[in-house]
């Protein structure tokens, strides 16, 4: 029937049309919105998704450690209280010119002209490719192979500093004492080789902003943190290609 | 042994060195200044490096690692322009080969002079090279074929003054493949470093064999004019004509510098790239602008290019002024381009409270002393080389 035709016809009204109808139409009006919103909630999720694969926790099995020490840092959560640092101090004996952890106060803009601060606590990141081992002439620094740690051989560490250079992060610096570099080794022959499971600034922090984990136990709070679909993960300076094993997230 | 010293060691012939007494005193300050940078650096040992020196955490390089590359450049320079003569044949280049690579032992001397006193425990470098080495080590390769270059080039340095040429040319060879090896590998040291924007990427070990030949023609120049001019001898006319084709050869290599200098600034403040920006702004317009307006530009690079160019690369003098100006240019570049690559904090651009924009190196008086220690060897060295081996004459020139 041509359109000219149908204009022609008499209208029958609305008030004719039967029910069954009328329920039908708003069921095919239902059906198509409800397409497009489920699409909008699902077309969120897997954005979310995508950036949790694409951010920087590397692919489970891609690195041989075991376990594959970590450390994820609730950053919000940091109140600077020092406390990691007077136990880490204490714990390794760290120099009183020197520092393994230390926490730096950042600025950040909240917008409307407000700025708010945030503590950023640093350490060691344990680097998967880490630029320190690869500069070091008498491999004096090397990650273990068994748990990934970034550890010094302290007699075999002539002092070029070529480490302390070559690291993105300032993790370094050269112990008088030890005639060698000293650096963060996650607590391994202070606490952890001994059976602790904590670090000691993360047994100190009373905040719970550093948690310690292993990336090859999926039930560790560190490998489940870091794998929160929602949560936005980070790392430091993550352009140098250094791969770093100590996580950034805000709760 | 002692025959072989005995024939190394003209007796007779050649140049008769001055015996005068300034001669003489020249010699002792150089002894002197080598002993007070000798003592300094033990003193240094003894005491830590972190009470001694005014390197830092944040920049642990100073003045001592610019010294160490300065006269390793010096010495590969030496070497490089060395071996166009001796090693490849070429005629003009052929009177300067003694003393060059007379010199290029003595500056690679000065420069494990100063290296021993930056480095905390350089005794353990030796054992733990062999016991425990890192293939993956710039650091490693660098020291590895300096210390067989230094080899190749004494057993070269024997054969010249046997007047054994052809076999002390292969052992030429060695030395520069060796030489140019641990060069670049002393620049990719930097080169390689990805959390150091300014010295990320190619161009440094580049660079470095670049500038390297540039410091060679200088002290080329430098050091054959003070020889003769300090012992009353008169230049042989073949040499001057050798000096002043080595003349031709820095100014190019002069413009070579410039040309990547010019470009290296410009990749580094076109987009204002994160971290190299901030570098580069510094010499430009900030804490090292001084250092690189009048240090490398001026005396490194222009006024040593106009020097040459005006006199044509003839007259001898003007050619000895460009060399000096050269020489304290090229400490300056080597002096910004290791401070420099350090004093963009780590985690700029983060808003980090603590960090200043730039951090801050003074070289201390130990760093200092041992700085002129190593020249005051060099000197003395250079002089007393001048007495032992009568002017470095070779037969055949």
């Amino acid at each position: 029937m041509k359109v000219n035709d149908l204009e022609k016809l008499k209208s029958e009204g609305i008030e004719n049309l039967p029910s069954e109808e009328r329920r039908r139409f708003l069921r095919f009006g239902l059906a198509v919105t409800g397409v497009f919103l489920g699409g909008s909630v699902l077309s969120l999720t897997s954005t979310r998704n995508a950036q949790g694969a694409m951010g920087p926790v590397p692919p489970a099995g891609k690195f041989p450690y075991k376990p594959h020490y970590t450390m994820v840092i609730r950053q919000n959560r940091c109140i600077d209280c020092e406390r990691c640092m007077e136990a880490c101090t204490k714990t390794n004996n760290v120099a009183s010119y020197g520092y393994r952890t230390t926490i730096l106060e950042q600025e950040i803009d909240l917008g409307r002209g407000e700025k708010g601060r945030m503590f950023m606590p640093v350490l060691c990141n344990h680097c998967n490719r880490p630029p320190c081992v690869r500069v070091c002439p008498t491999t004096a620094t090397f990650k273990n192979k068994e748990n990934g740690i970034v550890m010094m051989d302290y007699d075999r560490c002539i002092g070029c500093k070529t480490c302390m250079a070559a690291c993105p992060y300032n993790a370094r610096y050269f112990k008088e004492e030890n005639r060698a570099i000293d650096k963060c080794n996650f607590c391994f022959d202070t606490r952890i080789s001994k059976g602790e499971s904590k670090t000691a600034c993360a047994a100190a922090c009373p905040a719970g902003v550093r948690i310690f984990g292993d990336l090859t136990n999926y039930d560790d709070e560190a490998y489940q943190l870091i794998h929160t679909p929602e949560k936005v993960v980070w790392v430091l300076r993550p352009e140098t290609g250094a791969m770093p094993n100590v996580f950034y997230m805000n709760d | 042994m002692n025959n072989i010293i005995a024939s190394v060691m003209p007796q007779e012939g050649g140049l008769a060195a001055s015996p005068s007494r300034s001669y003489n005193a020249i010699i002792t300050v150089g002894g002197l200044l080598a002993a007070v940078g000798l003592a300094a650096g033990l003193h240094a040992m003894l005491i830590g490096h972190e009470h001694a020196y005014g390197v830092t955490r944040e920049v642990p390089w100073g003045l001592l690692i610019a010294a160490y590359v300065f006269f390793v450049v010096t010495s590969t320079g030496l070497c490089l322009v060395s071996a166009i003569g001796h090693v490849f044949g070429v005629e003009a280049f052929k009177p300067i080969a003694k003393r060059s690579v007379f010199l290029a032992i003595i500056t690679i001397i000065a420069g494990f002079f100063v290296i021993a006193f930056e480095i905390e425990n350089p005794w353990r470098m030796p054992i733990y090279n062999m016991l425990s080495p890192n293939p993956t080590s710039n650091i490693w390769w660098m020291g590895t074929l300096y210390g067989a270059y230094l080899f190749f080039m004494v057993v070269e340095f024997a054969l010249l003054q046997l007047e054994k040429h052809k076999v002390a040319g292969i052992f030429g060879l060695l030395g520069l493949v060796a030489g140019i090896a641990a060069h670049s590998n002393l620049g990719a040291v930097f080169g390689l470093l990805g959390g150091r924007e300014f010295w990320h990427g190619p161009y440094m070990p580049i660079y470095f064999i670049t500038s390297a030949m540039m410091s060679g023609c200088a002290a080329v120049i430098f050091f054959h004019w003070v020889g003769y001019k300090a012992n009353g001898w008169k230049m042989s006319e073949k040499l001057e004509a050798s000096l002043c084709s080595t003349a031709k050869l820095g100014a190019t290599l002069i413009a070579v510098i410039m040309f990547f200098t010019t470009w290296k600034m410009i990749s580094g403040i076109s987009g204002q790239p994160p971290g190299k920006y901030e570098a580069m702004m510094s010499l430009i317009n900030g804490p090292y602008a001084v250092n690189f307006w009048v240090g490398e530009v001026m005396l490194g690079m222009v006024v040593p290019f106009i020097l040459i160019l005006s006199a044509r690369a003839k007259n001898l003098p003007v050619l000895f002024s460009a060399s000096v100006s050269g020489i304290i240019g090229i400490f300056f570049m080597r002096y910004d381009l290791v401070v420099v690559g350090q004093i963009v904090p780590h985690f700029h651009g983060m808003g980090i409270n603590e960090l200043p924009h730039l951090f801050t190196y003074t070289p201390s008086l130990h760093e200092i002393m041992i700085t002129v220690g190593a020249v005051g060897l060099t000197v003395m060295g250079f002089l007393m080389g001048e007495r032992l081996f009568r002017g470095h004459l070779s037969e055949d020139h």
